[in-house]
């Protein structure tokens, strides 16, 4: 465990609950990125050589093998302010913004390279000039460009603007990277924004864009807010109706919890539906204040984007979607409180007296009747390995799960790799020798053991072993019956891998 | 089993000997209902559709106390005839058990399930804390491995696949299509027996499986039979 999860834990007795998305979580702290992950104004993430890149203000950059670790990377050819990637084809072209003569006297550069590898030969950035400007007096702050292919046609966009006046939009060349025309008219699709950048989702462009202030730590009032229109040039309005030409904006991601001031959205799209997002925070609270970078889930509710959270330590119950029914060890359940008949000794069915007093059929048993002690009701659970099942959740101890992110094992983009146990014991999550579902009786380390939690677009989890990871056909938890769970193809329009996290 | 299954169990009860009286008036069948297993009327009958298995072997029941894990593994453990784990009876065949004599009994069913209830309800016999054995044989043109036994069952059940133990579920419960699933097995060519026993508390009790393929498919078209050119 890195030491922001035992800043984060110091708050833990601190928090309340809260409801995030569709599920309910105790407030034990999010996952948050590991390493070195200080930047301002990170730009969409890119992946080149199985590695994840992505270049901040002032030359810097980070990379990562695997999305959770992250490093310092190399400084590119030309630094500047708040950039922008795009991987097409086999360039990746890189835009950047500059204030020379002082805002809003900006412009943006284009720089490109065929690998963001700087050991591979391809790696050279090539200079593409100047992309678009503006001289200081008009309406517009070329700044912060946020690049956009449009799927429905593989047209090329670039968005910019910070603050004077417009947020504008330019047709770009896929091939080159470059104005198609300079001298097109400039379309002006939003106001009094930065760090611009689109989005389409089923038919809908969505224009995300950070409002408020930034820089200044704690006190910068950064917010990520979007509009949606039916074509890339606008009209983008907000929930409300109200065109982001005029101020409009439905708030996608404010301050919260730990950290303040989100902006610079980029989207990071893992395929199979998983879709996540970065930003930085103006003020990550427990890195003492400092700009940093996070990855998190992207959800979709009622046609708009939602910003889900990583996953939090803690004990669940694991539901599926599609059954309804809990995952659980394949042992005799106890009920809790202990067992009852359904009716009270000699008492006739519906007879005088049922329901009536204490001891009666419907009365109870009198008391509080605490939590099930799993240490009671497993003394008869078999040592070695146990089969996995569902059933109806029933608040018993073989079906409370302890999600704990494991040290040193690596993880994917927004959080780490984790070790899931039944709550109060080491018996382990894991994946058999046969390629079912397993419990051993402790958990020694193994791929097989680690999971992978992403959070599916409607607030669902999908949870895979690390072993599959990585692998070209996505294995997945997957309820196969109302009883059983296996591993199986990832079906992304499916519900059979789709799991609920609730609070027990 | 519901709260309200209990209490209405006199009304179903009623209900139930009126169906039969016009049941046997018509002349139609013995066993007192739409929802009741019929005798078959070929020698074979194949997995249709949606997959289940709709002929089996069925021996009167037994009778049974319990629901848990525990209580339904022992009962299955119980000696209650010879060879109950690898017999393939004949329809008529007898048993004795506990000192009663039971019978096999063929069956077919229109439905996704099988329904005991009226199955035993049919022949004067207890539905309510007792124990079926059910026997049918499916036969493979070639072997299938990546398969699944889906089944649904109220309440309790165990499954066995050729003779090795596949499912259990346990518990009061209602029959839900492919509640119970077992680990990927394979089929062997030729006849693949299927055994399983149903263990009831009260009211109302039935069964239903089919085989799933890699993709969760049900198989289809597979010959069904309950076994007599397999002895």
């Amino acid at each position: 465990m890195n030491s922001i999860f035992h800043a984060r834990l110091l708050h833990f007795a601190m928090s309340i609950v809260v409801m995030m998305g569709f599920v309910v979580f105790l407030a034990s702290p999010a996952f948050a990125l590991d390493g070195q992950v200080q930047i301002h104004d990170p730009s969409t993430i890119v992946q080149c050589n199985g590695k994840f890149h992505t270049y901040g203000t002032g030359g810097s950059s980070l990379v990562s093998e695997d999305g959770w670790t992250w490093r310092r990377g190399v400084r590119p050819a030309r630094a500047g302010m708040a950039p922008d990637v795009i991987h097409l084809g086999d360039r990746y072209f890189q835009y950047i913004g500059s204030n020379p003569g002082g805002q809003p006297h900006g412009a943006i550069n284009l720089i490109w390279t065929r690998s963001l590898d700087p050991n591979s030969p391809d790696y050279k950035w090539e200079d593409g000039g100047v992309i678009a400007s503006s001289d200081g007096i008009e309406f517009c702050n070329a700044i912060d460009p946020g690049a956009f292919l449009d799927p429905t046609d593989g047209k090329l966009w670039l968005v910019y603007g910070s603050y004077f006046g417009y947020i504008r939009l330019v047709h770009l060349d896929p091939q080159t990277g470059k104005r198609i025309n300079p001298n097109d008219k400039l379309v002006d699709i939003a106001i009094n924004c930065e760090a611009a950048i689109m989005i389409y989702r089923d038919g809908w462009y969505y224009l995300l864009a950070t409002h408020g202030s930034c820089c200044r730590g704690a006190d910068s009032g950064y917010n990520i807010r979007v509009g949606h229109a039916r074509k890339v040039s606008g009209p983008f309005l907000d929930h409300t109706g109200l065109d982001m030409l005029q101020g409009g904006g439905k708030l996608f991601l404010g301050s919260g919890g730990r950290v303040i001031g989100p902006g610079h959205f980029g989207l990071l799209d893992l395929g199979d539906g998983v879709q996540k997002f970065s930003c930085h925070y103006e003020a990550d609270l427990d890195r003492g204040g400092a700009s940093v970078m996070d990855i998190r889930p992207l959800l979709w509710k009622d046609g708009w984007p939602v910003a889900g959270e990583n996953f939090r330590e803690g004990t669940y119950e694991i539901e599926s979607v599609r059954t309804g029914t809990a995952l659980e060890l394949a042992v005799e359940g106890v009920p809790v409180g202990g067992r009852r008949s359904r009716r009270p000794p000699g008492a006739a069915p519906g007879g005088p007296g049922a329901g009536g007093g204490p001891g009666e059929m419907f009365a109870g048993q009198g008391g509080v009747i605490p939590p099930q002690d799993v240490a009671q009701v497993s003394t008869n659970w078999p040592a070695g390995n146990i089969d996995i099942r569902m059933a109806n959740y029933m608040c018993q101890a073989q079906q409370k799960w302890t999600v704990t992110p494991v040290a040193n094992a690596g993880g994917y983009p927004g959080s780490p790799y984790v070790r899931i146990t039944i709550a109060g014991t080491d018996r382990t999550l894991a994946v058999g020798e046969d390629g079912e579902l397993v419990a051993l009786p402790a958990f020694t380390g193994g791929h097989e053991q680690l999971w992978r939690l992403d959070q599916l677009a409607d607030g669902a989890w999908r949870i895979m072993p690390k072993f599959a990871s990585t692998a070209r056909e996505s294995l997945v938890l997957s309820a196969v019956g109302s009883s059983f769970a296996t591993l199986a193809k990832f079906d992304p329009a499916g519900d059979k891998q789709r799991w609920l996290f609730k609070t027990p | 089993m519901t709260m309200l299954r209990n209490i209405h169990i006199p009304a179903v009860v009623v209900l139930m000997g009126s169906i039969v009286a016009m049941a046997a008036a018509s002349g139609c069948a013995s066993h007192g209902s739409v929802h009741s297993p019929t005798r078959p009327a070929s020698a074979e009958t194949a997995l249709r559709a949606a997959g289940f298995i709709q002929r089996w072997l069925i021996l009167e029941p037994i009778g049974a106390n319990g629901l848990t894990d525990s209580a339904v593994q022992a009962a299955v453990r119980k000696d209650y005839f010879p060879n109950q784990l690898t017999v393939v009876p004949h329809d008529g065949d007898k048993v004795t058990v506990g000192g009663t004599e039971l019978t096999w009994h063929a069956v077919d069913t229109n439905e996704y399930n099988v329904n005991l209830y009226y199955f035993a309800y049919g022949l004067g016999k207890p539905t309510s804390n007792v124990l079926f054995w059910a026997v049918t044989v499916v036969d493979c043109p070639s072997e299938m491995s990546g398969v699944r036994l889906a089944i649904g069952s109220n309440a309790a059940s165990v499954w066995w696949v050729n003779g090795k133990e596949v499912i259990g579920i346990y518990g009061d419960r209602q029959t839900v299509i492919d509640d119970g699933v077992s680990k990927r097995l394979t089929l062997e060519k030729g006849p693949n027996i299927v055994r399983c026993a149903i263990v009831n508390g009260g009211g109302a009790t039935d069964f239903c499986a089919r085989f799933l393929d890699g993709e969760d498919k049900p198989l289809k078209g597979l010959p069904v039979s309950v076994g007599d050119e397999y002895r």
